[in-house]
């Protein structure tokens, strides 16, 4: 979480905005991770534990990658803006594509040869796959948090006076989530690949009979949801500046809740409740006390799921007898 | 299928009987107290198997009772509390309000279907762990409550207690013998029909005039119970309820390996898979780490080289190859197996 550093005492009020930025930001990854828990539950009727320990995968490749490159901390306060966007845009593309490729891999190697096994098959499977994941991790980072060097400046955007802390790293997050969400709501309305993947959601048999290549469109989740988790890798690096084999699991349950929140496999939904999340965990910080904010999400969690399961956006779907 | 012969022991017995047995093998005093810790996690893993196992109700949270008996355990048996009741009281309290705290839960998530009811689970074993460490006055935060007194049992002095593991060994024993019997004849029992009646069929079993919901919030009593009293033996052998990390989601899940990797619905099948995984986790790749350590393989201390690193990456591949080769577990009760080859 950013420290406030404003120099005059700030009100209420802009406490309260304050809280409510840093809640939308965090929301927003949250929200990115969140969707892909939402689009892969929506297809295959799976909650894959392993999708928080993959986001962690990510974040391991995007700091190795800045080691390679830069192995001195000298190297990049030298570095230009222009050299550290490129390189920033550099490492959300291939933490996308890694994160996307290993999300099929697993799917082809684990998940598929059970799809008509009973529910819990798969399930467990996934448990095994974030075990195996958070391992790897351990051996890439080793079990203490590592320090992710600070890529993008904390100044102050609305001078170093102003009451309100926004900085580029807000701006940056912003950014990046904000499209990827609108795109994405855009490809599963409009494009042919996106109708299909709606249409095996309803119903694999039937969407199978006319003509959709069932595992193709499966596949095609695994990507995205993969590759929107390896994008939101790289935003929490350089906006969180800590990386340890555990932050899986912690992340991944929050971005869990926050898919349940909206109505799973609902993705707009998924980017809602991702938001609330957010604001829940930085307001709950802020006005109940830092260590109970876990319990509120999770009592959020709770509460949701008894009085209303199928979420904020769900439409409630009859179970047929 | 072939009519069983009429007089077996069976296995879960015989397993019991070797454990009896287990103080004159080799390695016994170093292995000694490990073993009881299993025993309790057998215990713990067998509450969880009439939730999961007999009823099919996945629940991602057991850790919270089991932390909940060993919590109230600390608080009626400590100084500093007016109660300092005695062990058994103090048990007989921890498995009724820890069922109670199953039937808590149960009541509100009766209606959920099976992901959204392991969701519920996993948040509410979260929101004890956090609770457990926040409420710093009733339950000491990360520091636990201690020292639990050991029990007081005629003929038994307390250095008895701490020197010898073979009390607390035979005394764990014995309970999960109890638990064992209790869960066999609950089995066969009109409640534990319906338990398998609702895991292979809700809607079936409802309309041949079984109280599901009813039938449904006993299992959760009754697992919650069990992990209740596994709680409260824990925190007495430890002599505290130790941190409460020691109730998190890994040791839900862990159980729900044991569980699973051991056969759905079976007991032999819980106390073997305990056995295994457990055993592995906590008796063999410590041995192995020094093993390692004292043949001097390893000057450099490289972390690849230490065994117990690979313990996730081993329990995950265990988990995912026996998924896709055994699904049902290796001693499946012979009502499951018929389920998993006849979806």
């Amino acid at each position: 979480m950013m420290p406030l550093l404003a120099a005059a005492e700030p009100t209420h009020l802009e406490m309260f905005l304050q809280h409510c930025l840093i809640g939308l930001t965090n929301g927003s990854l949250f929200a990115l991770i969140a969707i892909g828990y939402t689009m892969v539950y929506g297809i295959i009727g799976l909650i894959n534990f392993a999708h928080g320990d993959l986001f962690m995968l990510g974040s391991c490749l995007a700091l190795s990658m800045l080691k390679f490159v830069a192995p001195s901390e000298s190297t990049l306060a030298t570095a230009s803006p222009l050299v550290i966007g490129l390189g920033v845009l550099g490492m959300l593309i291939i933490c996308s594509v890694f994160c996307g490729a290993l999300n099929v891999a697993v799917d082809q190697v684990v998940y598929r040869p059970l799809r008509n096994a009973p529910k819990l098959a798969p399930l467990v499977s996934a448990i095994g796959v974030s075990f195996v994941f958070m391992n790897i991790g351990l051996f890439w980072l080793g079990p203490a948090d590592i320090n992710f060097p600070n890529l993008v400046s904390d100044h102050n955007l609305l001078g170093e006076d102003a009451a309100i802390r926004v900085t580029l790293k807000d701006v940056l997050v912003i950014v990046v989530t904000v499209p990827l969400m609108i795109a994405l709501t855009f490809f599963v309305k409009f494009t042919r690949l996106g109708t299909a993947m709606r249409a095996t959601e309803q119903s694999q048999t039937a969407a199978q009979l006319m003509g959709i290549h069932v595992d193709r469109v499966i596949a095609v989740t695994f990507a995205i949801g993969g590759a929107l988790g390896g994008s939101a890798s790289v935003i929490y690096c350089l906006y969180i500046n800590t990386v340890s084999f555990q932050m899986g699991f912690q992340n991944g349950l929050y971005a869990f809740t926050a898919a349940v929140l909206g109505g799973i496999g609902n993705i707009p939904g998924a980017v809602l409740g991702g938001l609330m999340i957010g604001l829940a965990r930085s307001l709950g910080s802020a006005y109940i006390g830092e260590k109970w904010t876990s319990v509120l999400i999770f009592g959020i969690l709770i509460v949701i799921l008894v009085f209303r399961p199928a979420g904020l956006l769900g439409s409630h779907a009859k179970e047929k007898v | 299928m072939n009519a069983r012969p009429r007089y077996t022991v069976p296995t879960e017995y015989l397993l019991l009987a070797c454990l009896v047995l287990f103080p004159l093998g080799a390695y016994a005093n170093q292995l000694g107290s490990q073993m009881t810790n299993l025993l309790i996690f057998a215990i713990l893993a067998l509450g969880l198997n009439v939730v999961v196992g007999y009823t099919g109700l996945l629940h991602l949270g057991i850790a919270a009772f089991f932390g909940i008996g060993a919590y109230i355990t600390g608080i009626l048996t400590i100084q500093g509390y007016p109660f300092q009741t005695g062990f058994v009281i103090a048990a007989a309290m921890s498995t009724l309000l820890a069922g109670l705290a199953g039937i808590l839960l149960g009541a509100p998530t009766m209606r959920l279907r099976g992901d959204y009811l392991a969701l519920v689970t996993l948040g509410f074993g979260e929101v004890v762990r956090f609770s457990l460490r926040n409420l710093e006055e009733i339950t000491g935060g990360v520091r636990g409550l201690n020292p639990v007194p050991p029990p007081s049992i005629p003929g038994l002095d307390d250095a008895t207690w701490i020197n010898d593991y073979r009390a607390f060994f035979y005394l764990t024993l014995a309970l999960l013998t109890l638990v064992v019997i209790v869960l066999r004849n609950l089995e066969h029992s009109r409640l534990g029909r319906a338990w398998v009646a609702i895991r292979e069929d809700e809607l079936a079993a409802s309309c041949m005039g079984i109280n599901v919901n009813r039938a449904k919030l006993a299992a959760f009593a009754v697992g919650s119970a069990l992990a209740g009293l596994a709680g409260c033996l824990y925190a007495t052998k430890l002599s505290t309820t130790a941190d409460p990390n020691t109730y998190d989601f890994n040791r839900s899940i862990m159980m729900l390996c044991c569980v699973i990797l051991g056969g759905l619905g079976s007991i032999r099948g819980t106390l073997v898979g305990v056995l295994l995984l457990m055993g592995f986790d906590t008796i063999l790749a410590p041995a192995l780490d020094q093993w390692i350590q004292a043949s001097n393989i390893n000057p450099q201390g490289y972390a690849v080289l230490t065994f117990s690193n690979w313990r996730l990456l081993i329990f995950g591949l265990a988990l995912i190859i026996m998924m896709r080769v055994k699904p049902e577990g290796l001693l499946p009760s012979e009502r499951v197996k018929l389920e998993f080859q006849h979806p």
